[in-house]
């Protein structure tokens, strides 16, 4: 078995007659940060949530930290799991949503506790100690008490950042961390990840900010068309694309 | 505005304004306002009248009945037919609403007909047909289907008219409840389960944390007004002899000829009640709008003469 803390094989994935994933293979190893772009539509988003099953793969297979997330293998053979199960194989991947998603009848502290709490069991003093930390970690020390409308989209976005943390995930998935956000308010959410990134997280990041990619991608991977058509050190995808879909998206942006 | 010969210090400049100053302005006349406030202050008047010098009220026999023990038991009977029928109205509506919502779809279609036969008859018929239940099935039992049974009751001795009076109103408001549970369930965000069940969370637990105390705030208001509406439609199971309030006031009126002044007595504890009601309405409302941007009224509001002030 390999080292890779997310593994994916032929994955494909369609919606009606739309052929969204067309089989993707890619390799994330520990502490790796891969950034993945690519023009709307080309899948990416989708892909990030067949890792943890938000949506369901029509053919192939993703494991992480060598299990599958939904599936059992028993005799040879992958028995999909029941719905508790594959709760509990989710605790250990983060998700970030483009819209935050989070629990607006919770303030920022309760946000980032309620998982560790009611999901892991953890005392309830501990975990608001960590939280505390992790709060104070993406720049919202004193803030704890804020209820999300009371919080820029940024902010917002840096309480999903440490809610998901809270759980201690083995890998950490961004959807489109920064779309939703005003554009002053982007710089701030990049920065978080950055340092995420730095400290060893291993991340997989859908963005359409080129600048994080060349900054803090230890691997960029271009899709299109729900396939991967070249991946590669940033500087190499980036400034020196091979293909001519990713030297046609990429001059979009220069 | 500044004294002459001051000379005032300030990155901006002051302005002086214009000649014409829209402050000065002379404000709108209401004429309408004015009219149709003096035509309610006449009928109030006229109203307060009447209620005075109208012998036909019975004030007095009013006062001697409102308090009466036969009264207050009948208001009993009101409260604790509310109580339990909306008790079975809202357990039957969240489980419908589940239903209705489910993956299964013959859980679904099942909800759906239950909620059509329920919302589509009268409540006053289906209390009727329940109160003669034994006309159409004389015996109940319970045992496995179609196979042997356990035991048997005499439909007449098991439905009296108070089980019949809760199976007609609870039954019926576990109709309507499902439909007010599952417009609340349908308008909680998306996102928040997605959130949740990347968080590891199991459907049960994002039920209960995340997407119910979200829904509350569409649930609870109008469950407010179910819980009014079920104060009032007690008032039906007068007619199969159960002795709530209103059948009570019946009772006494049918003796002593006293029938408007025992009417105002039903009228004035049925707004005692829902008055009430009202008032914890407003307070449940406000502790689950927690985090949200509109704060509702209170019951005051309803009431307040004082002009609102324009925005």
């Amino acid at each position: 078995m390999s080292t890779a803390v997310l593994q994916a094989r032929g994955v494909r994935k369609s919606f009606g007659h739309t052929e969204v994933l067309a089989g993707i293979d890619l390799d994330v190893e520990p502490g790796e940060t891969v950034v993945v772009l690519g023009p709307s539509g080309s899948g990416k988003s989708t892909f990030l949530r067949c890792v943890n099953l938000l949506e369901s793969l029509d053919a192939g297979r993703i494991t992480v930290d060598g299990r599958d997330v939904g599936y059992d293998v028993r005799n040879g053979r992958l028995h999909e799991l029941p719905p508790n199960e594959l709760a509990r194989r989710r605790r250990d991947i983060g998700m970030v949503f483009q819209q935050f998603n989070l629990f607006p009848h919770m303030t920022a502290l309760e946000n980032v506790i309620e998982a560790p709490v009611g999901v892991k069991g953890e005392r309830r003093a501990e975990a608001v100690d960590r939280a505390v930390a992790l709060l104070a970690q993406v720049g919202l020390a004193g803030r704890e008490k804020a209820y999300p409308r009371q919080l820029s989209g940024g902010q917002q976005q840096r309480v999903a950042i440490a809610r998901a943390l809270a759980m201690q995930p083995k890998l950490m998935l961004f959807d489109e961390p920064t779309s939703a956000l005003d554009p002053e308010l982007v710089g701030e959410v990049l920065v978080t990840m950055r340092d995420l990134a730095t400290a060893g997280l291993t991340m997989v990041v859908v963005t359409h900010e080129i600048s994080f990619a060349r900054e803090a991608a230890d691997r960029v991977v271009f899709m299109d068309a729900g396939q991967v058509v070249e991946q590669g050190r940033p500087e190499q995808v980036i400034d020196d694309p091979q293909h001519e879909r990713t030297r046609a998206f990429l001059s979009r942006f220069l | 505005m500044a004294a002459l010969g001051e000379v005032r210090v300030s990155d901006l400049p002051t302005s002086a304004g214009p000649d014409l100053d829209v402050r000065d302005a002379s404000r709108r006349k209401h004429p309408w306002r004015w009219l149709s406030a003096f035509v309610v202050l006449v009928l109030a008047a006229q109203l307060v009248q009447m209620l005075i010098t109208n012998e036909n009220f019975g004030w007095s026999v009013v006062a001697s009945w409102l308090r009466a023990e036969s009264v207050i038991r009948g208001l009993g009977v009101t409260l604790m037919l509310t109580v339990v029928a909306m008790v079975i109205g809202i357990v039957l509506g969240v489980l419908l609403a589940v239903c209705r919502i489910s993956a299964n779809p013959l859980l679904r279609s099942a909800a759906g007909v239950y909620i059509w036969f329920f919302r589509g008859t009268p409540t006053l018929v289906q209390l009727i047909f329940f109160y003669n239940l034994s006309a159409l099935l004389p015996q109940l039992t319970i045992g496995i289907p179609f196979g042997p049974d356990f035991a048997s009751f005499d439909t007449n001795t098991l439905i009296t008219p108070l089980l019949a009076a809760i199976l007609g109103l609870g039954l019926n408001e576990g109709a309507y409840m499902a439909e007010i549970v599952r417009g609340g369930l349908l308008s909680v965000d998306p996102g928040q389960r997605e959130a949740g069940q990347a968080l590891g969370m199991t459907n049960g637990r994002i039920m209960k944390r995340i997407i119910l105390p979200q829904a509350m705030r569409f649930i609870v208001p109008p469950t407010g007004n179910q819980v009014i509406s079920m104060v009032k439609a007690t008032a039906l199971v007068s007619v199969i002899a159960l002795s709530d309030l209103l059948y009570t006031a019946q009772a006494i009126y049918n003796r002593t000829f006293e029938t408007i002044p025992l009417l105002i007595v039903v009228c004035l504890w049925y707004l005692a009640v829902t008055s009430v009601l009202y008032v914890a309405q407003s307070f449940i409302e406000r502790h689950y709008n927690r985090g949200a941007r509109h704060q509702t009224a209170s019951f005051w509001d309803y009431l307040r003469i004082r002009p609102r002030s324009q925005s």
